[in-house]
């Protein structure tokens, strides 16, 4: 129950967010009341699931995914996990009610909350994540849907600009994480956070800690916005406030902070953790406070205000001790309370005033008294006034940030630090509120009458404002036993004794408070002025960490992604061929270079005959090479040549099934290439120029690539020859092709049943093949010089029409037609070839593949003897129905074994007497033969078919206007 | 017997290599079956060379491995060349429909310079 529960919450914001992309485009009601009953449903399912952990226990459920890699679908939910779950739909519930009221009708409503909802749900799988690699997926996602969040408004160049830093700069960060938790996986041995947490010291005395340590680091501080990283939240401030409030507030940027705590019983406690992680978050809590005081956008300075407090929180996780780490999960809570509301409230103004200029806005007290207070309220939170809740954490970090943790000078600087952040805090929430709220309205108008929101859109600034209020009164009534609850999950049985008292007495903490808001007071009455004019920071202003992030994106991105491709890449096919094949060469020199090649073993007889037969065939080789440039004909008949000689070599080393499918595969690709040839430009020797020496280099270039491609094959090849056979599986096939596959022709077993699966796969391409080329050729357009009729039949036509006893294409007809009588008569005898190389397949040389090619030759010789037309009137072929059948044959056959329980293609076989035939072995593998046979014959004749068609499809289109391609129907499809 | 097959793949593979690195897509046809021709060699000579062991089981019911040439080289290679046969179809009728688009016969679909 506990765990549906778990998978509701998680799992309802995906729904609803794709449930929100089918609802109308203007659909602002529906939408914000999906998005708001989605998170109210999460909420109320959250705050059920309390008894469950507050007991300490958690609430965790398994599902395998790949067991074998360690990963798994485990959400768990422990006090720590439960308050971040409450925190994100709780906050996510007052966003969705704020939203309703900022969002202008204008904007795309349902994008919002599909990215809204999906973020939420990631942020979600974040926090509930029993997996380490399960909570890096979603952690990517977050970055993802924020990236998309952020451009909401994607027709702004600020927000394109500002969603692409983020996303560069926390996916990079996503990526070391995941390779940081790899290697805690790899020290650990499993990706199961249970198991990660129980195993601290195995990881930190492991040699890969500071590896693992700083990979996920890099994780945690990109997404929070640490310093060195800081920079992209400033810029993601052109996201829309609801935005800013939900993600940079209280989720997204807690992401960071929220791994940090999960993993501190097993990371923290080392030189290298409290060196780098108090370094980062001293640098952020002092930079990002004193750059937050001379922002001069409203919502500018709540994001260096946020950097400064993540950077608290980091430099409290640092410390490495218990208390700590209470104070930064407390810390994070308060945070998120008074943050996400000077956010809304940031929108409010802009909406209502409508500008977020702080040296534009003053005296708006008057206009808006309610949020005004609001403001003044989580301000002080911000700033760390007693009797609220930012007061209570700050405490408890000045009161650590005294403890000596390490003897470093780093832990000696940690209080004035702390004062010194805490100070610029106190004056910039003072700017805050006085360049906004007090002195005299400006001379110049606000660009809109200023007044106060509707109730409901201040509703979530209030409801958060009175809960930091409620929180920094009675803390140990309100939230103290859910803090409780979450410290004791991280922390076990390490946790401390606490108080959560706003009166602790005369302590050295309070001191520090006060002078921390002393001096912050002072400081603004002095500088206040100066901080108003100021166009940007002195000295650490000159530090952008986004100057240099730019810099680096546009040399890796563009300078030298252009300086490659100058460099190496080509449009040209030639010079990609060139690195192809010398790279080929490469690969198979480098082992060679390696191991060695060894050319002593046994070698056979040498056969003069052989040897003759192969004389030949490399003499047609390199002559059909020589050739192809203008003698077309010429090198297809060498091609052939040497296709026979391959033949007879198959023949002679005791291949007989390739024998026969490469002598049905060298006549159907013979005639295909002559049908192709028809095609082809005119070109002669007599009508090129001279080459130059240039093209005389390249030739020289290509001769010896192919040389010495030539020479390393030779090589390879005949070492390969003389070693002798390694141990092979064919003694598997030899033996079980009877027993278990019912054939004597142990290749033709192998096909249909020991590899169907590999022949089913083969099969496909073959049919794919053939139905792409006839979509190719559906809308054929030949070139100029090739629509005219050829030569030779221009000239027998003119024979036939000078006389006018001759029909057209009579001298044509006459050539051919004692071979066309001939190829006719032939037909049936093909078709009992084919039959009797099929059945005979699996005993004896021949099967499904050599049939379907003789079968398709068949065909196609009607289609020469007697001309398209006079075959096409007489025999309708519906070669794209045979394909599909020959398919659907072999697929059926393999399902039928499924039915019975085998897996897929697993074949039957039996003998059985046929009158007339005989006695016949039958095996269910005959059957996906048979698809075989007649996917081949279809993919075959269409193919052919398509190309022989242009003949005449060209003469329709010659007729009509200049060669224009006209659309037709083609009868044979 | 060794000697003169892998010379034969040899002499194939490099007609083959020379034309696939020509300008014109005749040759590309031509050069890429050759090259089918090496590989379906090659492939096939990876269970070593044997004459009249044809992998067909004889009636007589004593099947010993020993006595049959390698059957998997074989079926590998009697898929590879109906494929093969399918890819210089495509090919073929790639070329020819790039050559009726952009009326030249160059690989790169225009002449070079």
């Amino acid at each position: 129950m506990e765990f549906y529960a778990l998978l509701l919450i998680i799992g309802l914001p995906f729904l609803a967010g794709m449930t929100a992309v089918l609802l109308p485009s203007d659909s602002r009601a529906p939408a914000t009341w999906l998005a708001g009953l989605t998170t109210a449903a999460c909420l109320a399912s959250t705050i059920w699931l309390y008894p469950a952990v507050s007991s300490g226990g958690a609430v965790r459920h398994r599902i395998e995914w790949v067991p074998s890699l360690g990963l798994d679908f485990t959400l768990r939910m422990d006090g720590f996990a439960w308050i971040f779950t409450f925190l994100i739909t709780g906050i996510g519930l007052l966003v969705v009610i704020y939203t309703r009221y900022y969002i202008s009708p204008e904007d795309p409503v349902r994008r919002f909350y599909l990215f809204f909802l999906g973020f939420m749900g990631s942020m979600l799988g974040v926090v509930l994540s029993g997996n380490l690699i399960l909570l890096v997926v979603f952690w990517e996602l977050t970055s993802i849907f924020s990236f998309l969040l952020i451009g909401y408004w994607h027709h702004n160049q600020a927000a394109r600009d500002g969603a692409r830093m983020a996303l560069t700069i926390t996916a990079m960060g996503g990526l070391a994480l995941l390779a940081g938790v790899l290697v805690v996986g790899h020290i650990v041995g499993s990706y199961d956070l249970e198991v990660v947490l129980a195993s601290g010291d195995t990881i930190r005395d492991h040699p890969l800690y500071v590896t693992a340590l700083l990979l996920i680091l890099l994780g945690a501080l990109t997404k929070s916005a640490q310093f060195p990283f800081h920079f992209w939240l400033p810029n993601a401030m052109a996201a829309p406030t609801p935005v800013s409030a939900f993600l940079h507030s209280a989720t997204l940027v807690k992401a960071g902070v929220f791994l940090l705590a999960r993993l501190w019983p097993v990371l923290s406690g080392t030189p290298e953790w409290f060196t780098i992680l108090g370094l980062a978050g001293m640098a952020s809590l002092v930079l990002g406070a004193y750059l937050a005081m001379f922002q001069q956008d409203l919502k500018g300075l709540l994001a260096y205000s946020t950097i400064s407090h993540l950077g608290l929180i980091t430099l409290l996780l640092s410390l490495g001790s218990p208390l700590a780490a209470v104070a930064a999960i407390f810390h994070m809570l308060n945070h998120a309370t008074f943050k996400a509301s000077l956010f809304m409230a940031a929108g409010i103004i802009d909406h209502e005033a409508g500008t977020r200029d702080l040296r534009r806005l003053s005296g708006l007290f008057r206009y808006m008294p309610i949020t005004g207070t609001l403001v003044m309220v989580a301000s002080a939170a911000m700033a760390g006034v007693p009797l609220l809740n930012g007061f209570l954490s700050k405490e408890m970090f000045f009161a650590e940030a005294i403890e000596t943790h390490a003897d470093s000078w780093v832990d000696t600087i940690a209080p004035y630090a702390a004062v010194l952040g805490s100070a610029l805090a106190v004056t910039y929430s003072i700017r805050l509120i006085h360049s906004i709220f007090l002195g005299a309205p400006p001379p110049e108008s606000f660009p809109r009458e200023p007044h106060e929101p509707p109730f409901w859109m201040r509703f979530p600034v209030g409801f958060l404002v009175i809960a930091c209020l409620v929180v920094g009164i009675f803390p140990g009534l309100t939230i103290g036993p859910f803090l409780h609850v979450a410290v004791s999950s991280v922390l076990g049985a390490e946790t401390p004794e606490y108080s959560l008292a706003v009166w602790h007495g005369f302590t050295l903490a309070l001191g520090m408070s006060v002078i921390a808001l002393i001096a912050g007071t002072l400081l603004y009455l002095v500088a206040g002025d100066y901080l108003e004019r100021s166009e940007s920071a002195p000295i650490f202003g000159r530090i952008q960490g986004q100057r240099l992030f730019e810099r680096a994106t546009v040399a890796v991105s563009w300078r030298w992604a252009r300086l490659i491709e100058e460099v190496l890449g080509t449009r040209r096919l030639q010079p990609q061929m060139r690195l192809l094949v010398a790279a080929a060469i490469a690969a198979g020199a480098i082992p060679v270079v390696a191991s060695g090649l060894g050319f002593a073993g046994s070698v056979g007889e040498f056969d003069f005959a052989f040897a003759g037969l192969w004389c030949v065939g490399m003499v047609c080789a390199v002559a059909a090479a020589h050739q192809a440039k203008f003698h077309r004909l010429a090198a297809l008949a060498l091609l052939g040549g040497t296709g026979l000689v391959t033949c007879v070599t198959f023949v002679w080393l005791s291949a007989p099934d390739l024998a026969a499918t490469q002598l049905v595969v060298e006549i159907v690709t013979t005639v295909l290439i002559l049908l192709g040839l028809r095609w082809l430009p005119k070109r002669s020797e007599s009508l090129v120029d001279p080459e130059g020496l240039a093209a005389r280099m390249r030739r020289l270039r290509d001769l010896s690539l192919a040389v010495v491609a030539g020479v390393g094959m030779t090589a390879l090849s005949y070492a390969v020859l003389v070693s002798a056979a390694p141990e092979s599986i064919a003694d598997f096939f030899v033996e079980k092709a009877y027993s278990e596959g019912g054939g004597r022709n142990v290749v033709n077993v192998i096909l249909v049943d020991f590899r169907g699966f590999d022949t089913m796969g083969e099969i496909t391409v073959l049919g794919i093949v053939a139905v792409t080329i006839f979509a190719l050729l559906r809308r054929f357009r030949p070139a100029p010089d090739t629509i005219e009729r050829p030569e030779q039949q221009r000239i027998q036509r003119s024979y036939d029409e000078a006389d006018p006893d001759r029909e057209a294409g009579a001298t044509a007809a006459e050539y051919l037609y004692v071979p066309s009588v001939i190829m006719q008569w032939m037909f049936p005898v093909v078709i009992v070839l084919a039959a009797y190389l099929f059945l005979r397949g699996h005993d004896a040389p021949g099967g499904g593949f050599v049939a379907g090619v003789a079968m398709a030759a068949g065909f196609i010789l009607q289609y020469m003897a007697a001309g398209t037309i006079w075959v096409e009137d007489r025999l309708r072929i519906l070669p794209v129905l045979w394909i599909g059948g020959g398919l659907l044959i072999a697929a059926l056959c393999g399902t039928a074994s499924v039915l019975l329980g085998d897996p897929f293609l697993t074949s039957y076989f039996r003998y059985v007497d046929l009158p007339i035939l005989g006695k016949m072995p039958l095996a269910s593998a005959t059957v996906f033969d048979l698809g075989v046979f007649t996917l081949v014959v279809g993919a075959t004749v269409l193919i052919l078919i398509a190309i022989a068609h242009q003949s005449i499809r060209r003469l329709r289109a010659a007729r009509l206007e200049g060669g224009r391609q006209v659309e037709e129907q083609q009868q044979w499809s | 017997m060794e000697l003169t097959l892998a010379l034969a793949i040899g002499v194939l593979t490099g007609s083959g290599v020379w034309l696939v690195l020509r300008p014109r897509t005749y040759q590309l046809v031509i050069g890429l079956s050759l090259l089918s021709y090496a590989v379906n060699l090659f492939i096939l000579s990876m269970g070593r060379l044997r004459g009249a062991a044809a992998p067909v089981l004889g009636a007589d019911g004593n099947w010993n491995p020993a006595d049959y040439a390698d059957p998997l080289p074989q079926a590998l290679v009697l898929t590879a060349i109906v494929i093969g046969f399918a890819t210089t179809a495509l090919l073929l009728v790639v070329l020819l429909v790039a050559r009726g688009l952009t009326r030249s016969d160059h690989v790169d679909g225009r002449e070079s310079r």
